[in-house]
C-alpha cells in the first residue's frame, strides 16, 4: 500500500489550468519536498492531497483510500484522523491559549481530549512551557513549533506542510525542516513539503519539481 | 473543548459586542416580563376583588371613582347615599344580593369598612383568629393589616377621618379588635372591617347634636357610602343601571364596564411600552445578527484553519449558530432575572405605601413563549452570518492567507 498516489491529476479554474501532475506515488513513511516557482500550483497540490479540494480530473489516494469515494461529511472526518497539515502563515487561533489551539484538533477531528498527548506533544517540540500563552505572545519560532505540534497531535498518517521555511534566515530554515521530518519520523508519517525553497533540497531524499502547468 | 465552549470562547473574545447584544436583548425581555407580571396580576386581583359584584351604587360623580372606591377602596368615596334609600333599592325584584358600605375613616393608612358579615362572606373570608364583629367598636383585621401593623385580637385603636392618617383622629370612641382575617387575595386583605353602626356611631359621637331630638333626626338621616349589588337575573344588567340614574339621585357603575375602560386608558401607555420591548428585542436581534457577520470578515482564516482540522462546512455552521443561541439564552436569562427583580422591587415598594401589592416570585406561562421567541429571534440572526461560514471556500480563503 502506498502512502500517496496521484495519477492524472488536473485542476481548473474555469480554463486555467492550476495544477498538473500526471503520476506522484510515494511510499509510506517517505519525506517528499515539492519544488516549484509561485503559481506553480504547489499549494493547490497539498489541498488536493489533503481533500480540502477536489480535482478537476485524476484520482488521489492517500493511505489506501481513495478520497472521490468520501463524500463531503466523511472527506472532513478522514481528514482530521488522517491529515495534519502546516500551515504557511502559522495561523493559530488568537484568543485560545496554545493548549487550547491543540485541543481543538483533537476535537474537531473527533479524537478523545487527552491533554497528556498535547503536553506530550508540546514538550517533544520545545514550547511545552508556553502552552498557557497566547499565540501574540509567541515569537516567530515559537508560533511555528506550536503549528507543528498542532498538526502532529492526532498522530497523522500523511503530515503536510506548505512553504514553512518562508520568510526564514538559513538557520531557522533548517530548524524547520528538522523540526518536520523529526516528527514526521517520530509517527511514521508520510512528510509532504511544498515550497519554492531550494535551500531545503539536500534535507529530502525525493524531490517533486512542478513547473508551470 | 466542545462546540458550546469554542462559541463562548469567541464570545469572550469580543466582550463589547457581546455585552451590547446581551444588554439589548435583557432589557427588552425584563421590560416585557415586567409588564406581562405586574399588568397580569394587576387585572387579575381587580377581575378577583369585581367577582360577584354586579353594580355598584352610590352618589352622583365619577362612575370610575365610584368602582375604584366602592370595589378597590382605592380612591375617595364620591360621597354618601339616604340609607332609606339604599335600603330601598336592595329589595328590588331583579337584585339578589345588595351588600351595603359605610366608608370614611381610616388607620395607619388602611381603610375601615363599615359592613354587615356577607362582605368577607362574599370573598369566603374567615377569621384566622378570634371572631368577626358582633356589636359596635369592634373590629376585625385584613390579614396584611394584621401583618403589616403587628396588632392582634384585643388590640385597640382610633380611627382617624380619611385614609391617608393625616385626618383628625376619632380618640374619644377607639375600636377594640376582635378578629384577623385569614388571607384572602383579595382586597379584604388591606382592609379594617367593622359594623356599618360603628362607623355611625365614631360620626354621631364626635361630631353629632347633644340634644336627643336632634339625635333622633340625625338616626333617621343614617347614610352609607355604596352599595354592592349583584343582580337576580340578566335583565337587570339592561334595566337597573339606566333606572338608577335617570330616575333617583343615585348614581350606578358597572364594575365590569369600568375595569374595561380603565384598562383601556392604561392599555395605552402599556401598548407603547411592549412595543418599545419588542423593538428592543428586535435590536438586539440585529445587534447579533451584525456582530457576527462583522466578526466573520476576521475569522474567515479561523474558520479555514478549522477545516484543514476536520470540521466539516456543518460544524462550521453549529458554530455560529450556538453563538447566536449563546447570547440569545444569556440575553434572556438574564432578562427574566432583571424582570422579575424589579418587579420584585417594585412589590416591596407598593406594599410600604399600601398600595396594590405584585409579586417578582411569579412565573407566567407567556414567560415561557417570551423566551422561546427571544431565543428565537438570537437563532434566526445568526443563520445568515452561520451560512456564510458553511459555505467557506477553504482552499481559496488559505491560498490568500
Amino acid at each position: 500500500m502506498s502512502g500517496l498516489k496521484l495519477a492524472a491529476v488536473r485542476h481548473r479554474y474555469g480554463t486555467q489550468t492550476v495544477l498538473s501532475v500526471e503520476r506522484f506515488e510515494v511510499a509510506v513513511g517517505e519525506h517528499w519536498l515539492v519544488l516549484g516557482a509561485s503559481g506553480s500550483g504547489k499549494t493547490t497540490l497539498l489541498h488536493v492531497i489533503a481533500g480540502l479540494l477536489r480535482p478537476s480530473e485524476g484520482e488521489v489516494e492517500v493511505a489506501g483510500q481513495a478520497l472521490a469515494a468520501l463524500s463531503g461529511a466523511a472527506l472532513d472526518r478522514w481528514r482530521g484522523r488522517t491529515v495534519g497539515i502546516a500551515l504557511q502563515a502559522q495561523h493559530l487561533i488568537a484568543h485560545l491559549s496554545v493548549r487550547d489551539n491543540l485541543r481543538i484538533a483533537q476535537y474537531l477531528a473527533h479524537a478523545s481530549q487527552d491533554d497528556a498527548r498535547i503536553a506530550e506533544t508540546l514538550d517533544a517540540l520545545g514550547v511545552g512551557d508556553k502552552a498557557a500563552r497566547k499565540p501574540f505572545e509567541l515569537s516567530h519560532g515559537e508560533r511555528q513549533r506550536v503549528t507543528i505540534a498542532r498538526a502532529v497531535v492526532n498522530r497523522p498518517r500523511l503530515l503536510l506542510a506548505d512553504e514553512p521555511t518562508a520568510n526564514l534566515d538559513d538557520d531557522a530554515t533548517a530548524r524547520a525542516v528538522d523540526l518536520l521530518t523529526e516528527q514526521a519520523k517520530v509517527h511514521g508519517a508520510t512528510l509532504v513539503v511544498a515550497t519554492h525553497d531550494a535551500r531545503v533540497k539536500a534535507k529530502f531524499a525525493h524531490t517533486l519539481r512542478l513547473g508551470p502547468p | 473543548m466542545n462546540l458550546a465552549s469554542l462559541s463562548a470562547s469567541y464570545l469572550r473574545a469580543r466582550p463589547l459586542n457581546t455585552a451590547l447584544s446581551l444588554l439589548l436583548l435583557a432589557l427588552g425581555v425584563g421590560t416585557i416580563v415586567l409588564l406581562l407580571l405586574v399588568v397580569g396580576q394587576i387585572e387579575e386581583r381587580m377581575y378577583r376583588d369585581a367577582r360577584g359584584i354586579d353594580l355598584v351604587v352610590g352618589a352622583k360623580g365619577s362612575p370610575m371613582q365610584l368602582i375604584l372606591s366602592g370595589i378597590y377602596h382605592a380612591d375617595a368615596p364620591t360621597g354618601n347615599i339616604p340609607l332609606a334609600e339604599a335600603q330601598s333599592l336592595a329589595k328590588h325584584r331583579l337584585i339578589r344580593r345588595a351588600i351595603p358600605l359605610a366608608l370614611g375613616d381610616g388607620w395607619k393608612g388602611y381603610r375601615v369598612v363599615g359592613a354587615g358579615h356577607e362582605y368577607p362572606a362574599h370573598y369566603g373570608a374567615k377569621p384566622a383568629a378570634g371572631r368577626l364583629w358582633e356589636k359596635p367598636m369592634e373590629a376585625v383585621l385584613g390579614a396584611e393589616v394584621a401583618a403589616r401593623t403587628g396588632a392582634g385580637v384585643g388590640a385597640r385603636f382610633a380611627g382617624s377621618h380619611g385614609v391617608t392618617g393625616q385626618g383628625e383622629e376619632h380618640g374619644a370612641v377607639p375600636y377594640e379588635v376582635v378578629g384577623v382575617l385569614g388571607r384572602t387575595g383579595s382586597v379584604l386583605d388591606r382592609l379594617v372591617l367593622t359594623s356599618i353602626e360603628s362607623v355611625w356611631q365614631v360620626h354621631e359621637q364626635e361630631h353629632g347634636p347633644e340634644d336627643e331630638e336632634d339625635k333622633k333626626a340625625m338616626r333617621e338621616d343614617r347614610e352609607v357610602t355604596v352599595l354592592l349589588l349583584q343582580y337576580a337575573s340578566p335583565l337587570a344588567a339592561a334595566m337597573l343601571p339606566r333606572q338608577i340614574n335617570s330616575k333617583t339621585e343615585l348614581q350606578a357603575a358597572s364594575p365590569a364596564y369600568e375595569t374595561a375602560r380603565l384598562f383601556r386608558i392604561v392599555g395605552v401607555g402599556v401598548e407603547a411600552l411592549r412595543a418599545f420591548a419588542l423593538i428592543l428585542i428586535l435590536a438586539a436581534g440585529l445587534s447579533v445578527f451584525i456582530a457576527l457577520y462583522n466578526a466573520l470578515q476576521e475569522r474567515r482564516y479561523d474558520l479555514a484553519v478549522m477545516r484543514t482540522l476536520g470540521a466539516s462546512p456543518a460544524r462550521l455552521f453549529g458554530m455560529l449558530l450556538a453563538e447566536g443561541l449563546l447570547l440569545a439564552l444569556a440575553g434572556t436569562a438574564l432578562g427574566l432575572v432583571l424582570g422579575h427583580a424589579f418587579v420584585s422591587g417594585l412589590g416591596a415598594w407598593l406594599e410600604a405605601q399600601q398600595q396594590y401589592p405584585v409579586t417578582g416570585l411569579e412565573f407566567r406561562i407567556e414567560e415561557l413563549w417570551l423566551a422561546l421567541s427571544a431565543v428565537g429571534v438570537g437563532v434566526v440572526a445568526a443563520v445568515v452570518p452561520a451560512w456564510r461560514a458553511y459555505r467557506t471556500d477553504v482552499s481559496r480563503t488559505l491560498a490568500e492567507a
